[in-house]
């Protein structure tokens, strides 16, 4: 297996003056992984994740992503990795409210050149189609995102963070506003797609309960140098 | 294509702050629009008022005032010229033809207005418009007249009715009146939608006829009267005119021809050309112009912070389609744009909008303006200096929409994906 993600001795902080939120010395994913990382609330967590996403710049350290150093790249250059290579779920609101579903699991294809390239041969709409049948949300393409349950709004999410076939997934606690059984049906669904697909997977929760479906397990704390002994 | 389909539908999903913001902007655009092109219509009619004559002579005075007696019946002329000078003139080989005037009386708030039959004839306003009767006859006899169009409706006058015309030009009734020696009315005129209108014509005859009997400026008395029957139109000498109005052969003759009138020597004439007097008149006048031109440039500014208004305040309901559409790869460069986009679209559906019905209104309104205002719209309707402000309030609307889209921008920046909401 190879490296997808790997970080080195990466240093952020909020603000000129202000204490470090991020200090990790070493973390790595390797291509495939479906990595669990947890911390409690206020961990840094979600910092972590915008690090890894290329919206925030590290202050030192090497952000490598496929062979990229994300840290080197100007912010230009990271809106457009991400666009090309990351899907990207958050805990809830993950729509544009006035977009029908279908236009909503489009919209990364209109942003990327590479999305639309891996999908060459096939037609986007049929591939679009299979994921939704395989999410269960084929019958709620034309419908408003308002009229969506919050569980359904997650598998909408899902599949727009897969059309097109990113490398990776980063979920940012996109189950803690489903209940026990959906989150675990919800989880099952996306790992067969990821599986399916060869994306790997950047879960984070404070919720530990979910750790058994994960493939590696890793708690923010002990990477976060400025999370020890708190 | 996508971006459209985004502000598209998001301006959708906010229709009712997004169609009151173009109908905001709309408003602005028919005001300026319309005060433009009140504007022009006003500087033509007023400029046009009387067209193809190429000198007013009058005696000695100012060029505004003589232009204001002649063509605006506003004010007297302090002196009158000869008739021998006016046939004199009248025969000089340069002009093509004359049309006298001789003022002084009036009927009920009117003028009366002693001419010949050449005005009739010549007489043009609006470039190719002229002198018609609805109903009636030109002049004949001696007391004959020929009502304006005002005058026929407001004093409700029809053909044969007798009429007093008062001595000097009054408001209301006069004190003196040539009661004496009625007029009947042959003819009635179109409407020109100019001075013309509130005038009575009879002929010159007429005028000295009214005062034939009169000494030294007073009124006869019941036994030195002459009765108007024993008044006859070939005995009548015709001794004194206001002004004439002339017209040259070619135009070439006009500025030697009126540098020959302003210099003859047996009397102090002054020859004017009625186009250069009037547009300097209309810019004397021009702050009018100005103060409504300013006021409809304040509309726009209001309609601009209607729509400044509209975009700030769905600024904070945004800030997690902001972050959505970060995390899918869109930079803030391209948030920045699609809220432009935004109120340019705004701007522009507003002055679509705005110039359609401004134009619409002013095609549909155009008669009625016309009847009952005698209010000539003449001209395009559209023009370079409009092309010029849909152009300046276009940019405007794209300028007040950076404002929003900035703070967007740093909005979408500091948040980055996790917007608490």
């Amino acid at each position: 297996m190879s490296q997808l993600i790997e970080v080195k001795n990466i240093k952020y902080r909020y603000a000129k003056g202000a204490q470090d939120t991020l200090q990790i010395a070493e973390f790595s994913i390797q291509k495939g992984e479906r990595v669990f990382l947890y911390g409690p609330s206020g961990s840094g967590k979600t910092t972590f994740l915008e690090v890894l996403a290329g919206i925030l710049k590290v202050d030192q350290g090497e952000v490598r992503i496929l062979g990229h150093d994300l840290s080197q790249m100007s912010e230009r250059s990271r809106d457009h990795f991400r666009a090309e290579h990351l899907g990207y779920i958050f805990q809830s609101f993950n729509l544009i409210p006035y977009l029908s579903v279908q236009e909503n699991i489009e919209l990364p294809l209109h942003l990327s050149h590479n999305r639309r390239e891996r999908l060459k041969g096939e037609d986007a709409t049929s591939v679009l189609r299979h994921l939704c049948t395989r999410l269960g949300i084929i019958t709620l393409l034309d419908k408003n995102v308002t009229e969506l349950s919050v569980g359904q709004q997650q598998r909408v999410a899902v599949a727009r963070a897969l059309f097109g076939r990113p490398e990776f997934i980063l979920a940012d606690e996109p189950t803690s506003s489903l209940d026990m059984d959906h989150r675990e049906r919800f989880l099952g669904l996306m790992f067969e797609l990821c599986e399916q697909y060869g994306t790997t997977v950047l879960f984070v929760s404070h919720d530990r309960t979910i750790q058994h479906l994960f493939s590696r397990s890793v708690s923010l704390d002990s990477v976060n140098l400025i999370g020890k002994g708190m | 294509m996508v971006f459209l389909n985004l502000a598209l539908k998001s301006l959708k999903n906010r229709s009712l702050a997004s169609i009151l913001t173009v109908i905001s902007i709309a408003l602005s655009v028919i005001l300026l629009l319309s005060v433009e092109r009140a504007k022009r219509a006003a500087e033509d009619g007023f400029t046009q008022t009387i067209s193809q004559t190429d000198l007013i002579v009058g005696a000695r005075s100012g060029p505004t005032q003589l232009i204001l007696y002649t063509v605006f019946n506003m004010g007297n002329a302090t002196h009158n010229i000869s008739y021998k000078t006016y046939q004199e003139i009248k025969d000089y080989p340069a002009i093509d033809w004359t049309i006298p005037y001789s003022l002084g009386d009036g009927h009920r708030g009117f003028r009366v207005v002693g001419t010949t039959n050449d005005f009739f004839e010549h007489y043009r306003f609006r470039g190719e418009g002229r002198v018609e009767l609805v109903e009636g006859k030109t002049l004949d006899g001696l007391w004959d007249v020929v009502i304006g169009a005002d005058v026929a409706r407001k004093l409700q006058y029809h053909l044969g009715e007798k009429i007093v015309v008062a001595h000097g030009v009054t408001h209301g009734e006069g004190i003196q009146k040539h009661d004496d020696k009625p007029f009947t009315v042959v003819g009635i005129m179109k409407p020109t939608g100019t001075a013309l209108d509130q005038s009575l014509y009879v002929s010159l005859e007429g005028v000295e006829a009214m005062h034939i009997d009169w000494k030294g400026g007073a009124a006869p008395v019941a036994d030195t009267a002459i009765s108007p029957d024993k008044i006859h139109k070939e005995d009548i000498k015709v001794d004194q005119i206001t002004a004439f109005f002339v017209r040259t052969k070619s135009r070439i003759e006009t500025l030697r021809l009126q540098r020959e009138i302003n210099n003859y020597k047996e009397e102090p004439l002054l020859a004017i050309i009625p186009g250069v007097t009037l547009s300097e008149l209309w810019h004397g006048l021009s702050y009018v112009e100005q103060v409504l031109k300013v006021i409809s440039w304040m509309v726009v500014a209001v309609g601009f912070m209607a729509m400044l208004i509209a975009l700030t305040t769905s600024l904070n309901e945004r800030r997690r389609e902001m972050a959505i559409l970060r995390a899918l790869g869109a930079g803030t460069n391209k948030i920045l744009a699609l809220l432009v986009f935004e109120s340019t679209l705004l701007t522009f559906t507003g002055i679509v909008f705005g110039t359609v019905i401004a134009v619409g209104v002013t095609a549909l309104l155009r008669p009625w303006l016309e009847i009952e205002f005698g209010f000539y719209l003449e001209g395009s309707s559209f023009g370079k200096v409009e092309i010029i402000y849909l152009l300046f309030t276009l940019v405007g609307g794209i300028l007040i929409g950076l404002i929003p889209a900035y703070r967007a921008q740093k909005m979408a920046l500091k948040d980055g994906l996790s917007v608490k909401i």
